[in-house]
């Protein structure tokens, strides 16, 4: 029977694991140095700040991965022979493999600062990451936050829930300036610094000091500035965790490079998820896209190409979603940091500053380009359908009230937004009435 | 804001103390008045006992623990005596009326049905003490100061918690929302009181006595523990309501929920019923439907209806339509959701005083599996006990294949109606979390549950690839439901247990899952989980 390993037992290697399972009776095994099950690790925010325990986190029960024949193997990797096909363990044994995925995540950036290996410096991405934010918390009445992202984020809102002081430093002018337009950027670093956080843009991380038992004790900024701390939260992005790939013949840029099926340059050997690198992309999204779903989706993808049914990984459309503080966000399609020179955009923010709804669209054909809405939910199957859809402007304001997804009551903001989508367009439309045979239509 | 918090917490503790700490103050005097006055009531023909009670009790002071295990140990012994005299006749011939005579005599105080209704009115005619002295007063030290108490410490939450948002922060580090110590006082508090109310009403003569001047200026009527039970349930779920407000001020859903939930409650569970006994009709729960209320085919409650004049034939009509027609329809274009956590009573409990508790329910494959059995048979035995009752009814015979109606009704109400619905039910939400009742034992939710899953236009709405596997739904899901396990697939919800309360919806952090009643084309996805945009469907 061939052997399937898996290393990783994230969202990529556990969804791989599964949908072969589903597919054929291979020996599967999922090795992780991490934890004993799969957990994830998207709510490693929520068990620190007591909304959920880590037993929480676990999709699936225990008994799940005896009952799917999934074996489960607590071990670290220390290299690959892809010309035997072993995996050598750190307990001294090796193990035989017929296929082999490597799904094993990423870890968070350090850009080479002084002192970024000191105690209680650190990013937010692994469970013992999290176990170490435990251990030094008691002692931090002050953490330093590197990195205007959505983990900086999470790390702020932790500390704040257990009244630890937060400073941020973000190298932009504003908060997540490489992917959110100015607007939104500005929407939410006004709600961050509702939640009194010390939000410094324009700043950056020079040093970070250590006290006598090597631990943080103060970070000092590019301008010379020093901030006394007791943690220091590298969230700047992340990369690959590939070092004991990078050794073996499997062939690494950034990432491990894959192909549209996810294969690497050796036959057998397989990658995916926040690890993977593709030469091209296959939909032209990004070569490295190191996000939740698109590990599920490579996964699934995978599983089939594994159990000989050939399939190119096909994300489709690009979405995300993410929570800041109390403030949802939702992206469908490309709504970039700077309007690329063919596009235009339309912008309704509601007077609270809280809630935005931005629209690019191609000023030629109009038609819609990107989403980004802050504090509405809407519906991903119609946001879809729009964009993939080709769907001008016009025809998404009138019909805009079909993509809403606030939970019923909610104050609905269509009309004023098509009001002022009127005004500055010298139109005079009313949006339609929702319609369900519309919303749930075939795709 | 701390130190108004702190406040609230000294006086709802201090409101708690006098309620009850009242147990323990008074003493009861039998007077030769008052103690003829329940013998005739009670109908007691056991001169045995009479006797004995006359010499040992009349006169004589106690306090409550004391009056009322005398007068059991006096019934027993009395009921002893007289079963002893039937042993002996039925072994000499013609003895058939004598033996009837003296079966009448015997005294029936099984603590889990019949001795409160034997010792209760005694205790409470023969209390003195300041709280029966002093009326008003003791209501405003323990209602009074608990429920202004609780609402010093819950509204200052709104500048606390800071702007609003979820904020579940610590829940599952406190030990009285884990099981732990607080837990695990609570649950016996809780368990206590339901035991109390149910079985030993006679202990808490001076608890219900704070309420006396309430119950008579609405239904004339003094008050009984009933009373008080529907008071501090209306108290409680307004002050906790004022919590979900704070909690959930940016989810107008809930907002709404809550306050319609605590509407029916305090209207239809309680003032109406109350304002109705002032008119001399029958304390009537116009929303309370059968099998919930499972007495309504008792035949006293049919006869009571019956002899009510048009409005109890309303009631009685109101009541089959409610439960025949009403509650299936509105199932079909809301879910069961309408009735579960938007107008039960049951249901508004769990959703106030319950909320802090919801993460506790048991999540597991196997509770699935229980759930499904257990919730099942309770209707069977709800369907199966009220049939026996109609039978009965209509043909006058009072038994059914040999087994006594009377019995199934006890049977059903001890184990369901007190033990299951009160005790464990609301007793055990720092345990078992706040729906163990709706959830396990409800046989209207089951009957609601079977509507909603077959045939209704409600689901809960997954958003596509949205869902990150978090499990905060999972987890907040007070039905036990695991909502992620349908949401990382793409998958709707579509579950018979689904109340509809909305809050896995509310503490989404990507905005995945929508509550929703639409056409039911579409409404459950078999294939789910869809690769990108070629859509190639996994099996």
């Amino acid at each position: 029977m061939e052997h399937v390993v898996i290393i990783g037992n994230g969202v990529s290697g556990i969804t791989t694991a599964r949908h072969i399972r589903k597919l054929s009776d291979k020996k599967i095994t999922v090795i992780s140095a991490e934890t004993d099950h799969f957990f994830s690790r998207t709510a490693l925010m929520y068990i620190y700040m007591g909304h959920m325990k880590y037993e929480n986190t676990k999709p699936y029960e225990d008994w799940f991965w005896k009952k799917n024949r999934i074996n489960l193997l607590r071990a670290f990797v220390q290299n690959i022979n892809t010309e035997k096909k072993t995996l050598r363990l750190d307990n001294g044994t090796d193990l035989a493999y017929d296929k082999l995925v490597l799904a094993v995540g990423s870890k968070p950036n350090k850009f080479g600062w002084p002192g970024q290996d000191l105690d209680a410096v650190q990013g937010l991405y692994s469970y013992q990451d999290l176990e170490a934010m435990e251990k030094y918390s008691p002692t931090t009445k002050r953490a330093v936050i590197v990195g205007g992202g959505l983990i900086g984020v999470e790390m702020a809102e932790m500390f704040l829930s257990r009244g630890i002081a937060v400073t941020f430093l973000v190298r932009e002018n504003r908060f997540w300036g490489g992917v959110l337009p100015k607007r939104e950027g500005e929407l939410i670093s006004r709600h961050i610094k509702k939640h009194h956080v010390d939000l410094r843009f324009e700043t950056e991380l020079q040093e970070i000091i250590s006290d006598d038992n090597g631990r943080a004790k103060a970070v000092l900024t590019k301008i010379g500035e020093e901030i006394e701390c007791q943690f220091v939260g590298l969230t700047a992005g992340v990369s690959p965790n590939i070092t004991f790939v990078k050794e073996s013949t499997v062939k690494t840029n950034r990432g491990i490079l894959v192909n549209e099926f996810l294969e690497t340059n050796i036959p057998d050997v397989y990658a995916l998820g926040d690890c993977a690198e593709f030469h091209e992309h296959p939909t032209g999204r990004r070569n490295l896209e190191q996000v939740w779903y698109t590990g599920r989706m490579m996964g699934e993808t995978l599983a089939q190409t594994i159990c000989d049914k050939k399939t190119a990984y096909r994300p489709g459309m690009w979405f995300n979603s993410a929570k800041f503080f109390d403030i949802e966000y939702q992206t469908y399609g490309r709504v970039y940091n700077e309007l690329k020179d063919n596009e235009a955009d339309f912008y309704w923010e509601h007077e609270s500053g809280e809630i935005c709804l931005h629209l690019v669209y191609d000023k030629a054909s109009n038609r819609l380009l990107g989403i980004n809405t802050f504090g509405i939910r809407m519906r991903h199957e119609v946001c879809e359908r729009w964009i993939d859809g080709g769907e001008t402007i016009r025809f998404v304001m009138e019909h805009l009230k079909d993509a809403n997804f606030d939970p019923e009551f909610y104050k609905q903001y269509e009309n004023q937004i098509v009001r002022e989508y009127n005004k500055e367009n010298g139109t005079s439309f009313k949006p339609k009435k929702r319609d369900w045979k519309r919303i749930f239509a075939k795709n | 804001m701390k130190f108004i918090k702190n406040i609230g917490l000294i006086l709802c503790i201090t409101g708690f103390t006098f309620f009850i700490g009242s147990i323990f103050v008074g003493d009861y005097q039998v007077t030769q008045q008052t103690f003829d006055e329940w013998i005739n009531n009670k109908g007691v023909k056991s001169e045995i006992f009479i006797e004995s009670a006359q010499i040992e009790v009349v006169g004589k002071s106690f306090n409550s623990f004391q009056l009322s295990s005398k007068i059991i140990e006096l019934a027993e012994n009395s009921a002893e005596a007289h079963q002893n005299n039937i042993q002996l006749w039925q072994a000499e011939e013609g003895q058939e009326e004598r033996i009837n005579e003296e079966w009448s005599k015997v005294i029936w105080t099984s603590w889990s049905s019949t001795h409160k209704d034997f010792t209760y009115p005694l205790l409470q005619a023969s209390i003195n003490s300041h709280v029966k002295e002093n009326q008003w007063v003791a209501f405003l030290l323990t209602f009074g100061l608990a429920i202004i108490g609780g609402l010093l410490y819950i509204t200052p939450d709104f500048i606390l918690l800071g702007p609003a948002g979820i904020k579940n922060n610590k829940l599952f580090q406190h030990s009285s929302t884990t099981r732990g110590l607080g837990g695990i006082v609570t649950a016996v508090f809780f368990v206590t009181f339901y035991f109390l109310l149910y079985f030993f009403p006679d202990f808490i003569v001076n608890p219900i006595l704070t309420t006396n001047k309430i119950s008579l200026s609405l239904s004339g009527n003094p008050a009984s523990q009933w009373f008080m039970y529907g008071l501090i349930y209306c108290s409680v779920m307004t002050v906790f309501a004022v919590k979900m407000y704070v909690k959930y001020r940016h989810n107008l859903y809930q907002v709404i929920r809550t306050t319609v939930v605590l509407f029916f409650q305090v209207a239809f569970a309680f003032l109406i019923p109350e304002l109705l006994v002032r008119f001399n009709q029958p304390w009537y729960d116009f929303k309370n439907a059968w099998p919930l209320n499972y007495t309504f085919f008792f035949d006293w409650n049919i006869d009571s209806l019956l002899n009510s004049g048009h409005l109890g034939m309303f009631m009685l009509v109101w009541g089959i339509v409610l439960t025949a027609i009403v509650i299936p329809v509105v199932v079909y274009f809301l879910g069961k959701r309408w009735y579960c956590s938007w107008v039960c009573g049951c249901g508004g409990l769990a959703e106030t005083l319950g909320d802090p508790y919801r993460h506790l329910s048991n999540k597991t494959l196997k509770v699935w599996k229980f759930e499904r059995y257990i919730i099942h048979l309770v209707l069977v035995f709800a369907l199966v006990m009220t049939g026996a009752t109609l039978y009965s009814y209509f043909s006058g015979a009072t038994s059914i294949f040999g087994i006594d109606t009377y019995t199934i009704q006890s049977w059903y109400g001890f184990w369901i109606g007190s033990i299951f619905a009160g005790v464990i039910g609301t007793g055990f939400y720092p345990i078992l979390g706040n729906r163990a009742w709706c959830r396990f034992g409800c046989p209207l939710a089951a009957y609601l549950g079977l509507v909603q899953r077959f045939k209704s236009r409600f689901r809960i709405t997954t958003n596509g690839g949205q869902c990150i596997s978090c499990g905060n739904c999972s987890t907040y899901c007070e039905m036990g439901i695991d909502v992620r396990a349908y949401a990382q697939k793409g998958q709707n919800i579509v579950r018979s247990s689904c109340v509809g309360c909305g809050v896995c919806s509310a503490v989404c952090p990507r905005g995945v899952l929508k509550l929703e009643n639409a056409p039911e084309d579409g409404r459950i996805i078999d294939n789910p989980i869809l690769i990108g945009k070629d859509k190639i469907t996994l099996q």
